[in-house]
């Protein structure tokens, strides 16, 4: 092995932990890129688990990973490639080779690469590395397991205790591999551990046991270093997409002067957000855990109706449950919140895995003439300001809101520069003030939006249902009246676009090639345009996160390119909405559907392409 | 407050034309829920009633409380949701055989087993109604419908039997053709802090007519159904001579003052005993073997989810150092970036 002692100074560095399911992966990363951003290094992480919650140790379906990308200026994407893949057996190399930069480096529990091993990963040989053609790679073996073992030899410990805390071994190997102070591990392990003194002693130990042998070592470990990143002044966080998603609600709800009720099922990747409103009785969240997806959005509706800010989280297959009771809150005209954190479908599908196929189930997913507003996110922290927006339209507009995330959003986490209640814009919800003229589906002329008023408010005694009204609320059969009220609904939805901020590109407002995106693509396509631009490249990205209704100058944008490309992790949904909405365009299309996000890499050459042809 | 709410049936009636057929037991129903209401000393804009789907689902459109007539299986989570929003609101769910226990029979079970504070009425017809004729969860075995020419393949439901499998903590039984007495039973169904679910036997008159009138005909009634009442014997009879006892595990139907029976032998009724051993047994009784239990079968104190629901957040309130969203941001591990 042929490996020099060097420093090698990156602008940004992507990192891979892999290991079973069980190997504490995901809580590795997660606190190695807190760690990160507490640095100033600006972050953005993926993580990439398998369904199962323990698939059989050692094989290639029980790999969970966790990429972290970070640099010393912005960064958007976990990074397509890893630099570094620290991998905790042999099944975790072939499930993540194809994920490394080529040259780049590989730190292996060696412990773990015995013949046991390599057959449960079905390799054919005893050669992992020369079998996925990974000879150009720097491999350091490291006898993780040996050595935590004997650096908790003088503590009274189980060996299944003394296996689980490998994780932490590794983690302090990579600290001091990328230069990274143990300090906030430390704090975080013994507020976690601090009733079990005994496991915290073990893991602090361990995890210094890994950075003390890297240092020694240093003579064959590379080791990073990646200066702070320029960030605007400000008090940070990390966020994930689920978390940012539920505490945009909470913002909301205390905006609007309104108590929070979420009926949910739990369902993976959406989970969280339910579990993150949960946590929070101390703002008076009413959480509701469900029997079913249905009677999620069922109980939502009924809070709804009795004058609370309602939502109800989801994935797709739990959002094609709710389809006919989101129906009922199209014709009650009620003020509701659903989240749908998407991933790969159809049915079961891909349940950990990101994808944006659920983009026409959400438009025209229901019976009758159904319209919604459909309002996608786009990074994890952003998730807050979209769903605080999605419960600004749904109260001042009398409206069902569908707010698209998905798993790489919703699990994804990068740091956040916290806002201030202050700073958000006004909710002003709906609430009906004079009985007397008080009628159901009297309308605002403007937004054509009804009036809320629900029990307990004297004097305003109504009922609506699902049934077609009149506009005082009678049910009604009436041919010419059910067109009117059909007419309304889409009009009121519609008329939302007098509330939206105006499309806006990145780069020129003219040029050759304007790709256009939608939702938690964007780090990706942002990156990969701004590549394009660097070549002098005549491009932009026109991002959007207004789906129904689209920004009303979005026409005016698309004819100043010579082609558009719409690309999308599907087989091609917004593309043919805007195809509906917007015929006189040409647009090609660029569609994945792996259950991964793109890399930087395939869009640059599907831009180059489009340009040069 | 109570004295200044002198509401009569009238104050409960809305302005829509009752559009059930003429001779429908709904009519009855809904007469005794007004009567029930305007009796219990609760403001008027505090009620809200829910329905599902069906004939009897239109019930809200015919009251002049809020109401909400939502979709088919559903009223029980909307109901519940309401409920949870404000606790503060009496809320009402209107549901039929087919809407309850078929479409929506998980909705049903889980209100029970969480015990929301709710007041079930369930109609049931033991048929379709609104879909003109075909047999619903309720249905006998072996009847003929438009769906089951050769008769029906399956077993019913026993309502009661649901409600005390799911952990139900109130059951009541009353007959829409019994004003009187069903209206009694909506009241005590409104009092008790719980999921109140009371199953009205009700006439299709045109579906399904005189499905339970070998007990319901009030010819025979004191002699076909038994009206229980908590702590009293279990006597019925239009002489009142016959009682109810417990032999060898098992009720029996005996003759008062025959074979050495006395008026003290005869069982007297525990709505809440919290076993509901009894109360299986009641629920079970069928003509012409027993008389058909009717009133307040089980009525037992119970934790409430929607009190327990608004205990937490008190109590996380009062606990936690977190008080706004502002406080909530800026919480846990943040940095400055000066």
């Amino acid at each position: 092995m042929s490996i020099e002692t060097k420093v090698i100074e990156l602008e940004e560095v992507s990192i891979r932990f892999s290991g079973d399911s069980g190997d504490g992966m995901q809580l590795t990363g997660t606190l190695f890129s807190d760690t990160s951003s507490l640095l100033g290094n600006d972050i953005s992480t993926f993580p990439d688990y398998p369904s199962e919650i323990r698939a059989p140790q050692g094989t290639v379906a029980g790999v969970s990973g966790f990429q972290i990308q970070f640099g010393n200026k912005k960064v958007s994407t976990p990074g397509d490639l890893a630099h570094v893949l620290v991998a905790m057996n042999p099944a975790a190399v072939k499930a993540n080779a194809k994920f490394m930069m080529p040259g780049g480096t590989i730190f292996y529990d060696s412990d773990s690469f015995t013949q046991k091993n390599f057959e449960k990963a079905k390799f054919k040989t005893d050669d992992p590395f020369t079998e996925l053609n990974l000879l150009d790679f720097k491999k350091v073996p490291v006898p993780i397991t040996q050595l935590t073992r004997e650096s908790l030899i003088d503590l009274e410990i189980d060996n299944k205790s003394i296996l689980r805390s490998k994780n932490m071994f590794a983690l302090g190997l990579i600290c001091w591999v990328f230069s990274r102070p143990l300090d906030y591990i430390e704090t975080y392990l013994t507020k976690k551990f601090g009733k079990k003194p005994l496991v915290l002693e073990s893991n602090l130990k361990v995890l210094h046991a890994g950075y003390n042998y890297a240092w020694n070592l240093q003579h064959m470990t590379p080791r990073y270093v990646v200066h702070p990143a320029p960030i605007e002044k400000g008090l940070y966080r990390n966020i994930n997409g689920n978390q940012a998603t539920a505490w945009g609600l909470l913002a909301a709800s205390e905006k609007a002067g309104l108590e929070l009720f979420i009926g949910s099922y739990p369902i993976t990747p959406a989970t969280e957000v339910l579990q993150a409103l949960a946590e929070r009785k101390d703002l008076g969240v009413k959480s509701f855990q469900a029997e079913d997806e249905i009677a999620g959005i069922c109980t939502s509706i009924g809070a709804a109706f009795a004058g609370d800010l309602a939502v109800t989280s989801t994935s797709g297959p739990g959002f094609a449950l709710k389809s006919e009771a989101l129906g009922l809150s199209v014709i009650a005209e009620l003020p509701l919140v659903v989240v749908n954190v998407q991933r790969g479908g159809p049915s079961t599908g891909l349940p950990t895995k990101t994808e944006q196929s659920d983009l026409l189930q959400t438009l025209y997913g229901r019976n009758g003439e159904s319209p919604v507003v459909v309002i996608a996110a786009s990074t994890p922290s952003d998730c807050f300001h979209y769903a605080y927006m999605s419960a600004k339209i749904a109260l001042e507009r009398m409206v069902p809101v569908v707010l698209l995330t998905d798993g790489f959003l919703g699990n994804g986490t990068e740091p956040w520069k916290v806002p201030t209640m202050a700073e958000l814009p006004s909710i002003t919800p709906r609430i009906a003030k004079d009985a007397a003229t008080f009628k159901p589906y009297q309308r605002d002329p403007k937004t054509l939006a009804r009036e809320w008023a629900f029990p307990g408010m004297e004097g305003f005694q109504h009922r609506i249902g699902g049934l077609e009204k009149d506009e005082a609320g009678n049910v009604s059969h009436d041919p010419a009246n059910h067109q009117l009220m059909c007419e309304i609904r889409r009009d009121k939805v519609e008329a939302v676009a007098n509330m939206l901020p105006p499309l806006e590109v990145v780069g020129e407002s003219t040029g050759d090639l304007l790709v256009v995106g939608w939702g938690g693509t964007l780090g990706h396509l942002d990156t990969a345009v701004r590549e394009q631009q660097a070549n002098g490249a005549k491009i932009s990205l026109a991002h959007f996160n207004y789906i129904k209704p689209l920004p009303s100058n979005t026409a005016e944008v698309f004819a100043n390119y010579k082609k558009i490309v719409v690309c999308e992790l599907n087989l091609g949904q917004f593309v043919g909405y805007l195809r509906d909405k917007m015929p006189q365009f040409k647009y090609s299309q660029f569609n994945k559907v792996q259950g991964l996000p793109f890399t930087i890499h395939e869009l640059s050459a599907q831009f180059l392409k489009l340009i040069e042809e | 407050m109570q004295d200044t709410l002198n509401y009569t049936l009238k104050d409960f009636k809305s302005e829509s034309e009752v559009r059930w057929c003429p001779g429908c037991g709904d009519h009855a129903v809904l007469n005794a829920v007004q009567k029930a209401m305007a009796n219990l000393g609760i403001r008027h804009e505090d009620f809200a009633v829910i329905s599902g789907i069906g004939c009897s689902s239109r019930f809200p459109y015919y009251m002049s409380t809020f109401g909400f007539h939502t979709i088919h299986g559903r009223a029980a989570a909307i109901a519940s949701g309401v409920k949870c929003a404000n606790p503060k609101l009496t809320v009402w769910e209107i549901t039929g055989d087919g809407d309850a226990l078929a479409i929506g029979g998980n909705h049903f079970i889980h209100a029970i087993r969480r015990n929301i504070d709710l007041n079930i009425i369930l109609f049931n017809n033991k048929i379709y109604g609104l879909t003109k004729g075909q047999y619903s969860p309720t249905t006998d075995r072996g009847f003929v419908t438009k769906t089951s020419p050769m008769g029906t393949i399956e077993d019913p439901f026993v309502p009661g039997q649901l409600v005390l499998g799911a952990g139900g903590s109130f059951f009541a039984r009353c007959v829409d053709n019994n004003l009187k007495h069903s209206q009694e039973i909506f009241e005590e169904a409104a009092k008790f802090k719980g999921t109140s679910v009371v199953e009205v036997l009700q006439n299709c008159v045109i579906f399904n007519d005189g499905i339970h009138e070998t007990i319901s005909d009030p010819k025979t009634r004191e002699e076909r159904q038994i009206f229980l009442k908590h702590g009293e014997p279990m006597i019925f009879g239009n002489n009142r001579d016959k009682g109810i006892v417990l032999e060898k595990g098992k009720l029996r139907v005996v003759q008062i003052g025959e074979n050495g029976v006395n008026a003290e032998d005869v069982l007297v009724h525990d709505a809440m005993d919290q076993d509901g051993f009894l109360h299986q047994s009641l629920i079970n009784m069928k003509y012409p073997d027993f008389p058909v239990a009717m009133g307040v079968i089980r009525a037992v104190p119970s934790k409430v989810y929607n009190e327990a629901m608004e205990a937490q957040i008190v109590e996380a309130k009062s606990k936690s150092k977190i008080s706004s969203v502002d406080q909530l941001l800026s919480s846990g591990n943040t940095w400055r970036v000066e």
